[in-house]
């Protein structure tokens, strides 16, 4: 099993969501997030003062997968995601352990 | 069943109906014979006396007609003043803030709203409208005592005295409030209560009484020594308030970090709103300043909208060419800016020269707040000064050049009123009420300050500005994001 942990632009969610729906990924999590990558944020003027503004809107989108779906699923992601634009988000893919179903103690993948 | 007494109900309003109009019919008819019957058989002299009766009897209801007119409309003012305070300027104010002081920042403004009412029934009305010098009225109405609802022809002749009484109040409220943004999110509550106390009887009742009292110094209509004309409180209210705002900023010094650490707005949309209830509130400040609901309030009414208007497009465009963009923030600054300067001037100046002030206060605003300020570096955190002090000493000498004798000739009929008209000398008398308000706001406001600093100091601890002024203050959050 393996997690991707994708940041992506706010405005991009509802296209991953759909993409990953479609390729039959059953749950995800979604958190609300700041933060900044190499672009380092941008200015804004309040009367007349200059603000750099680095920690920018984002949303984090965490699903875990089976190994099989693996490529589809960041195959999916950014394809939806992407903008060409900077600031478009990275994504993280990192090894699951275990997963378990608090309902009925169904354990490893079946389970997601 | 329900449509049977619906009709039961329908045909017993129609009687009704009937019987009222034929009632109210009779009286009426009642009303217009009588002087006809008594006319019949009556000698010349009878005759003329009869007539002169119903002539005095006419004029009491004419004058009576009025005076309702009126006091609905300044009573309807007096409330719109009120919502410039709350919620208008909480807001304006509670949305230029971090988040970690916006209740401490709206409670300074609500709090002025409760001490400066009880300051006013007790001792400041007086001091500011009752009989005195031509510096500070007397003591003849402290507790309110005489004034009741018979009118003072010599403030306003056809509304009860206690309708003038509590709508000046608003004016000795909001002013106070507007100080509390160059001190803002660094000023212990304790300390700021006192402050503004003294500072409602030691400059607003002054200037007040100086403006706008009987015999006072400043005062155009009643024959003062410098008639200056202030149709509702460009120096009264905005000259003071900012210029204190710049001194109280100067004297406690900067916010924790400033101006390194941002300290960006935390909801331009407070902000916002508040503006627009600004605006909206200013009907009642400048056109209500008529003190009457008749031809004079209208022309303060339309100079207010105008001025507003093309201040914020100045203000709009200055920002738009100089930073590419225009802001929200920028657009609602300036609408307040020309409310500001078209404050002095309402009610004396033409649309068209409204106009004209609002878009110089709303560039020349632009300016300080964002030039002059970080010349001198001074942290009038909310801009007080900027907008009211040098929007208000602007719109305060431009009604010395555009004040019109054909909107209001307070001067008497065909003298010429402001500078265009040819009457030089207004601009002195002008530059004389600005300075007198700038030199008391700065003398006044420097004592005090020092006098609460020595007492109970004027600023919180460093660790309750970091923790911030809703919990350090009130203890409490304007915003529990955990539930």
């Amino acid at each position: 099993m393996q997690k991707i942990e994708a940041v992506i632009q706010p405005s991009k969610l509802d296209a991953v969501k759909d993409a990953l729906v479609e390729i039959g990924v059953e749950g995800m999590t979604i958190t609300e997030a700041r933060g900044h990558g190499r672009q380092k944020g941008h200015t804004e003027f309040y009367r007349g003062r200059e603000y750099a503004i680095d920690l920018l809107p984002k949303v984090k989108l965490e699903v875990v997968v089976t190994d099989a779906m693996l490529e589809k699923a960041i195959a999916a992601i950014t394809t939806a995601a992407r903008t060409g634009a900077i600031g478009d988000g990275k994504i993280f893919v990192s090894k699951i352990d275990e997963a378990i179903r608090i309902r009925n103690d169904e354990r490893g993948e079946i389970a997601l | 069943m329900r449509l049977r007494v619906a009709k039961v109900y329908l045909s017993l309003l129609f009687v009704l109906i009937v019987a009222g109009s034929a009632i109210g019919g009779s009286r009426m008819m009642a009303q217009t014979a009588a002087p006809v019957a008594m006319t019949g058989g009556m000698s010349q002299g009878d005759r003329i006396a009869a007539l002169e009766k119903q002539n005095a009897d006419n004029a009491a209801l004419i004058a009576a007609a009025q005076s309702a007119g009126d006091n609905a409309w300044m009573l309807v003012s007096a409330a719109l003043v009120l919502m410039m305070s709350g919620p208008g300027l909480a807001l304006f104010y509670g949305g230029l803030v971090r988040k970690k002081n916006i209740l401490g920042t709206m409670m300074q403004t609500f709090a002025m709203m409760a001490v400066i009412t009880v300051l006013w029934a007790l001792v400041t009305y007086s001091l500011a409208f009752g009989e005195g010098n031509a510096f500070i009225g007397g003591l003849h109405n402290v507790f309110l005592k005489g004034v009741g609802l018979a009118p003072d022809p010599k403030y306003a002749a056809t509304i009860p005295l206690q309708t003038f009484m509590v709508y000046q109040l608003m004016f000795a409220i909001i002013t106070p409030a507007l100080i509390t943004g160059a001190f803002a999110e660094r000023m212990k509550f304790s300390a700021m209560l006192v402050f503004m106390v003294l500072w409602a009887l030691i400059v607003y009742s002054p200037m007040a009484h100086m403006v706008w009292g009987k015999g006072g110094l400043l005062n155009a209509s009643l024959g003062g020594r410098f008639p200056t004309l202030d149709f509702a409180g460009g120096t009264v209210v905005h000259v003071t308030s900012g210029v204190s705002a710049l001194i109280t900023a100067l004297y406690l010094g900067k916010r924790l970090g400033y101006p390194k650490v941002p300290m960006p707005p935390h909801s331009v949309v407070l902000s916002f709103i508040g503006a627009c209830l600004l605006w909206v509130g200013w009907f009642g400040f400048n056109a209500g300043s008529a003190l009457s609901a008749g031809a004079l309030a209208t022309s303060a009414f339309v100079a207010t909208h105008f001025g507003a208007a093309a201040a914020s497009i100045g203000w709009s465009a200055a920002e738009w060419i100089r930073q590419g963009k225009p802001s929200a923030l920028g657009a609602i600054s300036g609408c307040v800016a020309g409310l500001v300067a078209i404050t002095p001037a309402a009610g004396f100046v033409t649309p068209m020269s409204a106009l004209w002030i609002g878009l110089i206060a709303g560039v020349g605003c632009y300016f300080m707040v964002v030039k002059v300020k970080a010349w001198f570096g001074y942290d009038d955190s909310l801009d007080a000064f900027g907008v009211h002090g040098a929007g208000g000493t602007m719109g305060a000498i431009l009604t010395g050049v555009f004040a019109n004798s054909v909107v209001y000739p307070i001067f008497g009929a065909g003298k010429a009123t402001g500078l265009l008209e040819g009457n030089a000398h207004q601009l002195l008398n002008q530059i004389v009420g600005v300075g007198i308000a700038w030199s008391l706001s700065i003398v006044g406001t420097l004592v005090i300050l020092f006098v609460v600093d020595k007492m109970i100091g004027l600023r919180v601890s460093e660790e309750d500005e970091r923790e911030g002024l809703d919990l350090s203050q009130h203890g409490e959050e304007g915003y529990d994001w955990a539930h």
